[in-house]
């Protein structure tokens, strides 16, 4: 006995150690890269250029985020990209409530055929250019409206609403409420939504960063560039390399270049900052969420 | 009788019917429309006769379709690069959630989970653009790393064999720490008198992980393995399009940005419908066989 409580606690202990250690490689590998792009960010352009710089800054400048800010295109994407994100979002959590909620009611005839028909979008779709047809004839090409209405309801945060609001709005208080002589609809704006907050929430937030996050959308329907959001313009710059600037003095290129190297990665962190920042505060909701929407049924 | 019973329920809840009205008609317009719009696969479609006018080709696109040298390469590429994506992500998301399951609470498994987890929220965009940052030959981190060592600097994305652990590494940096997520939560539903009384059997923690924990996880990773293989034919188009450049296209190249290019850049709408079509039909079936044989075998599945 006494052997065997020596011996089996040390090979735990080892054990515990290799953990620790496979967590801390988890942990460096994703956050060096970040701690990279940040100090790069925070560099001078010519530390940038020539290689100098690891994980904290080099000749510490603000000049990137000067450019960042003072470039008209990026600004404009930005502030499309929040156009999009508030009105997408309050769209979206609309369209989800007013669905989700009716085929929560079991006593409403119907909801199992129409969940069937919502859950097969999931399984089969009609394809890019189908979907791009329709949203031409229906004259959405080139307008703010192709960005939000395509996309407007996830058939994900739909099985989530609705489960939600099986579980935690109770039969018994329909039916009190009902014998009260309160309609559907009051009871859903005055008893389901206040309950429900936190679920909204999540909701919300889901459809937010999506739509924060995407470009593909833009990138089919839209051509005109006053329009483009954030994402796009940052593949743009980012990956097509066009910064859109002037006729260059031959003096003065090899400085644009270190510049334009440098508001790469202040470009990163700006458009990467909106999300990172509430992220903290919502990861615990959005696991729950995830949650919500496994459970079956 | 059900038609009563539907006249009864619309009596009572008409206005709940009402508000399905809109999102109703939004999944129509949006989704079940496209679908019909999909017979543009069997059709020549001509602009001014519409799709329903256009004239009937019958499978002639398809037939197009394999016979084009492109179609094998298409296929290998959007296979290979999808398995590779699973292979890789799925046992390091569980091995992370193990891991962070096997330490205590406190300030290091908060930030491990913290520092993991973020990366899913930035932007493909991003995400792409770091990456191709931190490989790029000129300025990148990783060939200045190499240059110590004095191997010379590598054009990583301008070289085709790069292309796949590339698309995979980021991706797999990108989502570890979310995946993770889902099997701590199925770890943390184990009953905890299952750890007890194998701790008092006297088994390790690494024999504790293999018959207490692996098993306990086992249906969330069924389905979440099902849903991975029934997808494998629909790797998203996002990245591999932003990572794509002339140099790496032969590796690069996959269903979804063919099918970009076909319809929307070259304008080919019935010959990109039809490859689409075929994409997605392949996926349904693969999602029913897997779904079907992870029932059999273990059952778990999808529906149950």
């Amino acid at each position: 006995m006494k052997v065997r409580r020596i011996r089996e606690p040390r090979t735990d202990r080892i054990f515990l150690v290799c953990v620790y250690l496979l967590l801390t490689v988890f942990l460096a590998v994703v956050l060096l890269p970040l701690l990279y792009i940040v100090a790069s960010s925070f560099s001078s352009p010519e530390a940038v250029s020539s290689g100098r710089v690891l994980f904290w800054p080099v000749d510490f400048s603000l000049r990137g985020y000067n450019a960042v800010f003072q470039n008209p295109q990026i600004v404009q994407g930005y502030l499309n990209s929040l156009f999009y994100t508030v009105v997408g979002t309050i769209v979206s959590v609309t369209m989800t409530i007013a669905i989700a909620y009716p085929m929560s009611r079991r006593t409403l005839v119907g909801r199992n055929t129409v969940m069937t028909l919502i859950l097969f979008t999931m399984l089969f779709t009609g394809g890019l250019i189908p979907t791009y047809l329709v949203v031409q004839s229906a004259g959405l090409l080139d307008t703010r409206w192709a960005l939000i209405v395509p996309q407007a309801i996830g058939v994900w945060q739909v099985i989530i609403a609705r489960t939600y609001f099986r579980t935690a709005i109770p039969e018994e208080l329909v039916e009190a409420s009902q014998l009260d002589g309160c309609g559907d609809l009051r009871f859903l704006w005055s008893v389901v939504i206040p309950l429900a907050k936190p679920m909204i929430a999540v909701v919300a937030l889901m459809y937010a960063i999506t739509q924060w996050n995407s470009y593909f959308d833009a990138l089919i329907y839209l051509k005109n560039p006053d329009l483009f959001p954030l994402q796009l313009v940052l593949r743009n710059i980012l990956i097509l390399n066009t910064t859109g600037g002037g006729a260059v003095d031959a003096s003065v290129v090899m400085q644009r270049q270190q510049l334009a190297d440098l508001l790469k990665y202040s470009l990163i962190v700006v458009a990467s900052v909106p999300v990172l920042l509430i992220y903290p505060f919502v990861a615990r909701y959005f696991t729950k969420g995830i949650m919500i929407g496994a459970v079956k049924g | 009788m059900a038609i009563d019973g539907l006249r009864r329920s619309f009596e009572r809840h008409w206005t709940l019917y009402l508000l399905m009205v809109v999102p109703l008609t939004w999944f129509a317009v949006f989704k079940y429309i496209p679908m019909s719009n999909a017979v543009l696969a069997f059709k020549n479609f001509n602009v001014i006769k519409g799709i329903w006018g256009s004239p009937w080709i019958g499978w002639q696109n398809f037939e197009l379709f394999f016979a084009n040298p492109v179609f094998w390469n298409l296929v290998k590429n959007t296979f290979l690069l999808s398995v590779y994506t699973v292979a890789a992500s799925f046992p390091l998301a569980i091995a992370l959630a193990l891991g962070l399951n096997e330490i205590r609470q406190g300030l290091f498994k908060r930030t491990v989970q913290m520092v993991t987890y973020a990366p899913y929220f930035i932007s493909t965009v991003v995400v792409v653009s770091m990456t191709i940052l931190v490989l790029s030959p000129r300025l990148g981190i990783v060939n200045e790393g190499l240059g110590f060592f004095g191997v010379p600097a590598i054009d990583f994305l301008g070289n085709p064999d790069y292309f796949r652990h590339i698309y995979v590494w980021s991706d797999v940096w990108q989502t570890t720490g979310y995946s993770a997520v889902i099997y701590l939560a199925a770890l943390s539903g184990i009953d905890p008198a299952l750890h007890e009384s194998a701790r008092i059997d006297g088994a390790s923690r690494l024999q504790r992980i293999r018959h207490v924990d692996l098993p306990g996880i086992m249906p969330t990773a069924v389905i979440i393995l099902v849903l991975a293989v029934g997808n494998i034919m629909a790797i998203g188009f996002e990245k591999a399009f932003l990572l794509q450049n002339p140099l790496n296209l032969s590796e690069s190249e996959i269903i979804a940005t063919y099918v970009y290019k076909t319809g929307l850049l070259n304008a080919d709408f019935s010959m990109a419908t039809a490859v689409g079509l075929f994409n997605s039909v392949i996926n349904l079936v693969l999602l029913l066989a897997v779904n079907w044989v992870a029932k059999r075998v273990t059952g778990n599945g999808l529906w149950s």
